[in-house]
């Protein structure tokens, strides 16, 4: 026993020494990529990673990186597991990262507390932790441009403009379909808050992760209940089954209602003809007119740095990916002005989060003007309350349905703040905020 | 040659029923000690400590508790996860309620409330044998998988549905929380598992341990012998659970640091133990750690060791490779010796007695 | 409280009879894929005494090669004849591979070897295929779409075409599978085997060769399971759970019944269902997942060897 143990022992030690060995190249800056190309999640996880990828790769390839300085790029596969997750996270961390980007609730929640203490921050984008924009207690995690609240505000907003008006909501019954999972149950506080303040009736329909593809009594109930509308806060395998359960049992396609994650191409397009008409919460476009995307075209995809099919770019979770690595780039450059340094790590980094602000001008330069619209992050708000609007399936793609919506905040920004407190207050060594406010630049 | 015992006279029945009754044994066990509380947290890097140590003690303090179920009683239980998960959150309630007691005392005590839940579960196999009983303790799993996401008492009502871990000391030095350190970490959970282990061991080779073994071996026939099976079958659930209940709180409280509970303690996470169980070798302790160690350590080597010596390959490829070669291995290891790491080391020893002569 | 256990779900049962149909219809629809599932395991159960973890992943092993196949251009009725030859050549394999040197070793040490084979299909699989979710060629397999509504009982009811189609065939199926064992050589073969594999062997079975039909059976199984579960869903590797939902039909039905797996099979899916629905939104819902297993349970308590199983006999 002792020769095994030893043996494994020396073995691992001198194969994973190695790999934890800190990068010393400063002439680059080293960005991990936590994604999954694999597991029951892949079939969203793999257009998000192409994004991610690809947009951080025409910039090395098209400006030589970000200020000069070229972008590292490692991907570590999850799995959506958050075992593997943290194992990557543990084996990247001592080559000077400057952002970890979780792509999973599970994995997300896990790095919240390492991030203050191994000084790296947490870039959530629009999923993880709502109450982590509260900036106050959370210095090190930013989840722009909107939280789960914020998106299940949105809908509700979305359900009185087309209903005629919030006064409306009272006595309807709108129901949550949910992966019964700590992300499917984000947006309930902000739902329960809403029902009482709108008068309308919630009804949960919580789906057990082992039940994804398997959802025939849910969309009984739904039936029986008479719904009127649906929000959907689904991921994976669960959403394409969601949908056509939807379209087999006649519900109104255009009142069922995805988050953000909810809106996959392949989500729509399983339920064929009938999806017609499926919405989506969204905060980018579609579609790969955009110069930016003519771009990663150009010097990513017909180089064949991708993995990405060429249609595929363009669809909406490839223009997540995107849009999510635009973020990165965005606070990557704002540190360096902020810093003078070419070479930034997660400290500056992180002040360049927190002074981000993407203006019109700034998405015009980008090449991504009408992808996006313009965003900030304050010191105290760091997920931004940014706007939100609803995209529909017209039977091929999804294209936009609304105007850009403000989130409810009187509603949303009290429940982030009492939450935060909340959590914090349950972890008697939480550490207090000790980095400065970083003024917008 | 390497492994004599001639010239080790044993002068009582005690020292001849000694656990480790030959002196290189002995030595052995003191150089694996040595080396895991003193060499490991002085030389291993950050990553190795918090992602390969700690998880290998975890799942094998795990994979201890499945074994008595299991490996010496017979029964097979696939309901690992979630006892793990009663640990858990038993250990988070007991904590955030008497936030002043020490945390260690909540960890070995969180146990007790898996051991009962454990026994509860553990009834039907009174009745109910073989694989009826195996997918009997799977109602276990996803009955308990279930009230961990729709109990929100369990989870004391936080919005996210998952769990903190608070920051607790132990005399005055900090173990858990993200300020923790990972060596120290390490050195509170290998204290937990040495002594655990220890008291496995004690009973196992006692009477519990041979009551436990005359029920595995033909539970008809112990009942003749004057065993009586429902005290003995139900004693097996509650001890392997309390065991798996330790390795739950351990594991949210040295290793995860909180997060989404409930999806730690899910079915895979019930086969995974199994399967480190059977590929050690049913009923040996040791062969819990052997297990625990190829299941956890081959993965993470094919993962981060490849790319480290310079065979560059796609992450997803990787986890592709992953999978087929840890299936391979499993298939491999079971056609080689289906009695599992243990036994091999057990040839192993044999020949290294006799070397250089073959018999 | 009581009220709400006890009287409130039948009033609803009796207050909207629509509903109710349509709640067993959908129970009796995946009652019956339970049952074609569970079948899988039964086969290889009776000839082997092995307990085949992975027939899960052999479903989604099946749908992507088939969906794979036709993705590269191969018409829908020779793609399916040619996964059905990659099912024969994996019989073989794992008959050769795996259980032959295995023969004769405890049975928990033959379900772990299948859980090995379940990695090992799922890295082939991902290898091959990619972890991207595919859609099942539906039409072009000539499965109907759409919807049958009936005005009945004062409301309606919806069967969908693909559902009739999904029960029918897994019945077909069934039956032919029953019948196949039932009346042919092979089938005897299997039974003797099944009875006593000394026995078989003495009488000049290839022991061997029964396995590797078997396996082949159980592939089969997987192939339809994963056209009809493909169709109702998409083809990813999430799908092998799916295959979870058989294991309380067995140890309802019993290990070694076909009629058990079937009878189960309907229980288990109208059972889980109607729980669901009636009881289920009294406890936050979601409790389709282990009520599964209570429902087996409680009839374990009387039979513990399952519904139609062999009775076990001990002796000393």
């Amino acid at each position: 026993m002792k020769k095994y143990l030893t043996m494994t022992a020396l073995a691992a030690v001198t194969t994973l020494a190695a790999t934890a060995m800190p990068a010393q190249a400063q002439d680059s800056i080293y960005v991990p990529l936590l994604t999954y190309r694999t597991g029951p999640f892949a079939g969203s996880g793999i257009h998000i990673a192409n994004g991610m990828h690809d947009y951080l790769q025409m910039l090395n390839q098209r400006d030589g990186g970000i200020g000069g300085v070229k972008i590292a790029i490692e991907e570590c596969e999850t799995g959506y597991d958050t075992k593997k997750g943290v194992e990557c996270y543990e084996s990247t961390k001592g080559k000077n990262p400057v952002v970890y980007n979780p792509y999973s609730t599970g994995i997300t929640l896990q790095l919240i507390p390492k991030a203050a203490v191994d000084k790296v921050p947490v870039l959530s984008m629009a999923y993880g932790l709502s109450a982590a924009a509260d900036g106050t207690n959370f210095p090190w995690i930013f989840n722009p441009p909107a939280t789960y609240w914020d998106g299940a505000s949105v809908f509700i907003k979305h359900v009185a403009a087309v209903e005629g008006g919030l006064e409306k909501l009272r006595g309807k019954t709108i129901g949550l379909v949910h992966l019964d999972a700590p992300f499917g149950k984000e947006p309930i506080p902000v739902l329960e808050a809403m029902a009482k303040k709108y008068e309308f009736t919630l009804k949960l329909y919580p789906v057990p992760a082992a039940q994804m593809q398997n959802q025939g009594s849910v969309w009984l109930s739904i039936r029986r209940d008479r719904v009127d509308w649906i929000y959907n806060q689904g991921w994976g395998a669960m959403n394409p089954t969601a949908v056509k359960e939807a379209v087999k049992n006649n519900f109104p396609m255009d009142k069922l209602v995805g988050v953000w994650w909810a809106g996959g191409d392949d989500d729509a397009r399983a339920g064929e003809a009938g999806a017609k008409g499926y919405k989506t919460l969204n905060f980018h476009n579609t579609g790969n007119t955009f110069p930016v995307m003519q771009d990663i075209l150009k010097h990513v995809i017909d180089k064949n740095l991708s993995q990405a099919k060429r249609e595929q770019v363009g669809e909406n979770l490839y223009n997540r990916g995107v849009y999510n690595s635009m973020l990165i780039a965005e606070a990557i450059r704002t540190a360096q002005k902020i810093t003078g340094k070419k070479a930034v790590n997660g400290e500056d980094v992180r002040r360049g989060f927190e002074a981000l602000n993407i203006t019109e001008a700034r998405l015009k330069e980008m090449g991504m003007e009408g992808f996006a619209n313009p965003m900030k992050i304050t010191c105290e708000d760091h997920s931004g309350q940014n706007k939100v609007f609803v995209s529909q399936w017209d039977g091929t793609k999804y294209v936009k349905a609304s105007d850009w919506m403000d989130p409810i905040k009187d509603v949303v920004r009290p429940l982030i703040e009492a939450e935060a407190k909340e959590y914090v207050s349950k972890d008697a060594g939480w550490p207090k905020r000790a980095v400065a406010c970083e003024k917008a630049s | 040659m390497f492994y004599r015992e001639a010239g080790q006279f044993k002068k009582s029945y005690a020292a001849d029923m000694a656990v480790f009754p030959i002196l290189q044994d002995r030595i052995g066990i003191a150089v694996i000690l040595f080396i895991a509380a003193v060499v490991i947290p002085l030389t291993g890097s950050t990553f190795f400590i918090s992602s390969v140590m700690i998880p290998f003690l975890v799942f094998s303090l795990a994979a201890m508790g499945l074994n008595i179920v299991t490996g010496y009683t017979g029964l097979i239980s696939l309901g690992t996860g979630a006892f793990m998960g009663v640990g858990a959150f038993a250990c988070y309630k007991l904590t955030t309620i008497f936030p002043n007691v020490n945390i260690i005392i909540w960890i070995i005590a969180s146990g007790a409330f898996s051991a009962a839940i454990g026994a509860a579960f553990g009834l039907p196999s009174l009745r109910i044998k073989g694989f009826y009983l195996a997918v009997a303790t799977l109602a276990a799993q996803f009955f308990l998988e279930w009230c961990f996401v729709r109990v929100p008492w369990l989870y004391n009502y936080s919005a996210s549905g998952a769990i903190q871990v608070p920051q607790r000391t132990l005399f005055g030095v900090v173990i858990t929380g993200a300020n923790a350190s990972p060596t120290t970490r390490y050195m509170v959970l290998l204290g937990v598992v040495v002594l655990l282990t220890w008291v496995a061991s004690n009973i196992l080779h006692g009477r519990v341990g041979r009551t436990f073994m005359a029920v595995r071996d033909m539970d008809i026939a112990a009942e003749l012998m004057g065993i009586r099976l429902l005290p003995a079958k139900l004693l097996a659930f509650a001890l392997s659970s309390f065991y798996c209940g330790v390795a739950g709180a351990v594991m949210m409280f040295l290793w995860y640091g909180g997060g989404e509970a409930a999806d730690a303690f899910n079915i895979r996470q019930s086969f995974n133990i199994l399967f480190m169980v059977i590929i050690g070798g049913l009923g040996s302790l040791i062969g819990c750690f052997m297990g625990a160690a190829l299941l956890n350590i081959v993965p993470i080597i094919l993962k981060f060791g490849l790319p480290a010596i310079g065979i560059a390959v796609a992450s997803e490829t990787a986890e592709h490779l992953n999978h087929l070669l840890v299936g391979g291995l499993i298939i491999f290891f079971l056609i080689v010796e289906p009695h599992g790491l243990a036994r091999l080391w057990q040839i192993t020893k044999q020949k290294l007695r006799t070397w250089p002569f073959p018999y | 409280m009581l009220y709400n256990i006890f009287i409130d779900p039948f009033m609803q049962m009796g207050g909207a009879p629509d509903l109710l149909v349509q709640t067993l219809w959908e129970g009796l629809v995946s009652g019956v894929l339970y049952a074609l599932i569970a079948l899988g395991f039964v086969l290889i159960f009776k000839a082997s005494g092995v307990f085949n973890f992975a027939q899960g992943i052999m479903v989604v092993f099946a749908a992507l090669t088939l969906v794979g196949f036709h993705e590269k251009g191969v018409p829908a009725w020779i793609a399916v004849i040619l996964t059905l030859g990659v099912m024969y050549v994996l019989a073989l394999a794992v008959e050769r591979v795996v259980l032959r040197p295995l023969v004769n070793q405890p049975d928990i040490i033959l379900f772990m070897a299948t859980f090995g084979l379940t990695y090992v299909l799922i890295g082939i699989g991902e290898f091959i295929f990619g972890g991207e979710p595919k859609q099942m060629i539906t039409e072009q397999l000539f499965l109907p779409r759409g919807a049958i509504d009936v005005k009945m009982l004062g409301g309606r009811v919806t069967f969908q075409k693909l559902d009739i189609a999904a029960a029918v065939i897994a019945t077909v199926m069934i039956g032919a599978l029953a019948a196949f064992f039932q009346y042919t050589r092979i089938g005897r073969a299997l039974r003797a085997v099944a009875d006593s594999h000394k026995a078989a062997l003495s009488v000049g079975i290839s022991l061997n060769q029964i396995w590797a039909i078997v396996w082949f059976a159980a592939g089969i199984v997987a192939l339809i399971t994963g056209v009809m579960w493909g169709a109702r869903s998409e083809v990813s590797f999430g799908l092998d759970i799916i295959a979870l939902k058989a294991l309380p039909v067995l140890i309802l039905g019993g290990f070694t019944s076909i009629p058990g797996a079937i009878v189960g099979g309907l229980i288990i899916g109208i059972g889980e269902k109607i729980a669901e629905f009636y009881w289920g939104p009294l406890v936050g819902g979601g409790i389709e997942n282990w009520i599964a297993y209570v429902i087996a349970l409680g009839f374990l308590m009387v039979r513990p060897q399952g519904l139609f199983g062999d009775k076990i006999i001990e002796r000393i």
